[in-house]
This record gives C-alpha cells, structure tokens and sequence, in this order.
C-alpha cells in the first residue's frame, strides 16, 4: 500500500512543497493530498497595493487548485486537530486522515481581538487594517473618500508577517495624497513597538533620512495598551497615547487555530521549529515551513521559497532515513517600496544584515539598499515571477537558497 | 567593540549592548542600568534581568508578549521598571540582543 503525504495549508508554502514532492515522489509509493480551508489563492503582497487603488482584485485572486500538480489531491476543509501521535489530522467535517509524513504549513494569521477595543464598533470605520483582502477592500473605500486628517500606521507587536510592510504602507500613503493634492490636509505618524523604524544599524544610517524627508512622525517603543475607539486615540501602556481619524493598524499576528488546538505552538500559535532543517522540535514525522514556524526569519514569501528548496531536500532524506541537511541560514529578500515609483530590495538571513551591494549577480542588474525606479518595477514585475514560476517552485536565476556572502563583510 | 564597565573588559556592539552573555555579571548590569537612567537594581527589576536571560539561553524569541504572560511581570509594570523602553532597556542590562525588526 502506498504512503501517504499530508500538507496542511494551499497557501504559499504549501502549493511549493505540493510541487517540489510530487516531482520526486514516485505516485506508486506516495500519494499526495493538501488541504485548506479556501479554495482561492491569494497574492497577498498584492494587499499593500489594493487600498490605492493599484491592484485590481482580479490581479490578486486565482483558484488554489490551479497551482497544484496533477496526482496531488486537495481538499477544502478546516483542520480541526493535528496528533502527531496517531499521525493522524482530523477535519472539522469529521474526517480523519492518516499520513505517514505531515508538512504544516497553515500561515499565520491577524488578531486583532488580541488588543483591548480594537474590534469596537468603529473597526473597519475608521480603524483599518490592510493584512487580509476584506481589510484591505475596506481601506481602499476608506482611503478614496478620504479628505485630511490624522492618519496613524501602526504595528501592534512583533514578530508580523511582511515585517516592513506597515512601513510601505507610510511611504505609498505619503504618495498616494500627495497624488491627491492634500498632503498638507493629512500628517502622517508611523507608531511601533521596537526602538525605530529601521532597527538595523546598516539601513538605518542609509534609509533613517527617509522619514523626516517625507514629513511622517516617528513614534517608538510604543505598545498599545488600547485602541480607545470612542476618544479616537492609541493609548500606550506607559500612558502616552496617539490620537488618529484614521488608524491604520498591523494587528497582532498568530499563527492558525488548528495549532492552538492540538497544542503544537507557543504563546502566539507558532510551531516549534529546527532552525536549520525545518524538522519539527517535538516530532521527527513532522516538518513545518512558512509563517507557521517559529524560527527567527522573516514571515514571509521569500523565506518560504528558500525554506521550500532546502525541506523538499530534507524531506526526501528523512524518507531513506539519512541524515537531515543543516541548511536553511534564514535567507531572507524582499522589494521595499519607498514611495514616488521608487522601491528598495534587501537580501539578509539569520547572520547577515541587510546591506549594501549588487544582487542577484556580481554586476547587477539591481542594487540592493538603494532606492530606484527599477527596484519598483521589480516588485510590480514580481508578481507575475510568483504566479508563474515561484509556486510552481522552479528555480529563479542567479538566486540561491542561502544567502551569498556580501562583498565587504 | 570593547568598553570598560564596572571594572570589567566587556564586549559590546556599536549600540552598547553585549556580544558574548557570558561575560555578563550582576555588576555589569547595575553599571548599565544606571547609564540607561533606570538607577539602582531592584529585586522586581532583577526578576526581569533573570526571566530575560533564562529565556534567551533557551533559545526562545522574547516578546512582550511572553513576558507579560509569564507571571514575573505585568506589561505595565515593566513599563514602570524600565521607562522609555521596556524591552530595549531591560534587554541590554541582561546583556542579551536588542529585539529588532528585519531591517
């Protein structure tokens, strides 16, 4: 009888382990099944676009079941418990299924309940988030209409999924209402948890300008206590407090219920995890990838997609019983957008900070910690890299799973 | 880098928190505390100081969160211990790494 790999989560990560294994797992010995509880495939770096009015929802929107391969079963359902004991998930419709080897891959996810008066009755009137499509559909309506005021960006805690995201947001809003002939009706204050907005010394000293330049309000250290929805103001637990007519907020992030349920994560859902091999701490039959993780990388595509190609390894390993590759260095690379057509990249893993140089090959074409007009067209061209080669998980060129070593380091 | 601190030859970053833990002792944390204008360690700061360097050798993320969660202190009172900066003050008198975003 044949063996049985189970993938939790159609998102990202999953949909690319879907078709790393089903190349190399012959279908007479594996079969292959995914399940989420959505049968859409979202682009979610598409969510930092759409309250502009930049992204239409059909450029971001696409069947999940598109992306999987031939011979990989997928079924829409809730995962109710994973036990790891029985290799067994159960769903919420009441199935059961049995796996030999289970990769968990259920993404995290907003919380916004997780903060006192955030989901008052004002939320989504003029306390918004852009982290989920309803949220960010929502702004888009909000943002359309709106004419001056104080707009507040706001990170509740960390670690967040697309951790520089809140921070794009600021510069395209910056933008977007100059665009709109009112920036002098709007200012803009950007509020979050750690020491700055750039924590890095390496970006801080080249980008640290950035801010100022664009006239946004720098707020720090700062942990909300509270969203006081009737008074329209942040309040910190130290008593400081941010007024705001429109509050922008990154909720805090955890990772999916079904983790919380079979008791597999920490305090904030996310899943014990071998930084180098992916292989779960507890449980040697399971291996967990993307933002369920709790490894100390970057939540998000890129670090799937690296994660992606050292686990298919790995996976392949465990299977003949060898030894596991100690090989994911938390490589990390993302397009930054800086506002006016202009955006940055960074490349950096669990050692490395991002820094200067050329990428992805020694002369170029882009440069990395370095606002341009081409680094812009990169993430715009982005999107159709991920839809056509990223979840199919071919290899992009010239970019390795781990880091190149930077020149001057 | 290399600063001299309550007598001892310590390693440090360019933002003064330290790069080896085990160099770290409860004079050298006094000594920071005071330059950071949180004064004299008390037993409620030390509680943190040690929860704190528990957790990092465990290899564990250490958020706010855990810690508000964790019965050694509330999110307010730390607030109360370590004005201005809760978890970047008391992170570097433990003598553990900043907690920083990713750029």
């Amino acid at each position: 009888m044949s063996k049985h790999l189970l993938i939790l989560g159609g998102g990202t990560a999953g949909t690319m382990m879907a078709n790393h294994l089903r190349r190399r797992l012959p279908t007479s010995e594996w079969r292959m099944t995914v399940v989420d509880r959505s049968d859409k495939h979202l682009y979610q770096p598409g969510f930092l676009f759409l309250p502009f009015g930049k992204y239409e929802e059909s450029d971001i929107i696409r069947q999940t079941r598109d992306f999987m391969p031939r011979d990989v079963e997928f079924i829409q359902a809730e995962v109710d418990q994973i036990t790891p004991e029985n290799h067994a998930v159960t769903l919420k419709d009441g199935r059961e299924l049995k796996y030999d080897l289970i990769i968990v891959a259920t993404g995290c996810r907003t919380a916004p309940e997780e903060t006192a008066g955030m989901l008052g009755p004002k939320w989504r009137v003029n306390v918004h988030d852009f982290y989920t499509l309803d949220g960010a559909r929502a702004l888009r309506d909000k943002l359309a209409d709106f004419q001056s005021g104080r707009v507040v960006v706001h990170i509740n805690e960390m670690p967040i999924k697309c951790p520089v995201a809140p921070l794009e947001f600021t510069f395209l809003a910056d933008t977007f209402f100059r665009e709109k002939g009112i920036r002098d009706k709007v200012t803009l204050t950007y509020v979050t948890p750690l020491s700055g907005a750039f924590t890095k010394p390496k970006a801080s000293k080249k980008l640290g300008h950035l801010l100022g330049d664009k006239g946004i309000e720098l707020v720090t250290d700062f942990v909300a206590e509270k969203v006081d929805q009737e008074n329209n103001k942040l309040v910190c637990f130290d008593g400081r407090e941010v007024p705001y007519d429109l509050l922008v907020t990154t909720p805090t992030n955890m990772g999916d219920e079904a983790v919380r349920r079979s008791a597999l994560g920490d305090d904030l859902d996310f899943i014990p995890t071998q930084k180098h091999t992916l292989q779960s701490v507890e449980y040697p039959d399971v291996f967990v990838i993307g933002d369920a993780t709790n490894l100390p990388a970057s939540k998000a595509g890129s670090v799937a997609h690296f994660e992606s190609e050292t686990l298919a390894d790995n996976v392949m390993l465990h299977i003949q019983g060898k030894p596991l590759k100690e090989e994911f260095d938390g490589h990390s690379n993302c397009f930054i957008e800086s506002g006016n057509g202009k955006a940055l990249l960074i490349d950096f893993n669990y050692e490395y900070e991002p820094h200067e140089g050329p990428f992805p090959f020694s002369f170029g074409p882009l440069k990395l910690l370095e606002e341009s007009r081409l680094n812009h067209l990169g993430k715009l061209a982005f999107r159709h890299v991920y839809w056509n080669v990223l979840l199919k998980a071919w290899p992009l060129p010239g970019i390795s799973r781990q880091k190149k070593k930077p020149a001057e380091a | 880098m290399n600063k001299t601190i309550a007598g001892t030859e310590i390693d440090v970053n360019e933002e003064g928190y330290l790069t080896n833990a085990s160099q770290w002792n409860e004079a050298i944390a006094a000594a920071i505390a005071v330059e950071e204008g949180v004064g004299p360690l008390t037993d409620a700061h030390m509680k943190v100081v040690n929860y704190l360097r528990e957790q990092q050798a465990k290899g564990a993320a250490l958020t706010i969160r855990s810690m508000g969660k964790s019965g050694v202190v509330t999110t307010k009172e730390l607030y109360d211990l370590f004005p201005g900066g809760p978890l970047k003050k008391s992170s570097k008198i433990a003598g553990i790494p900043k907690p920083v975003g990713c750029i």
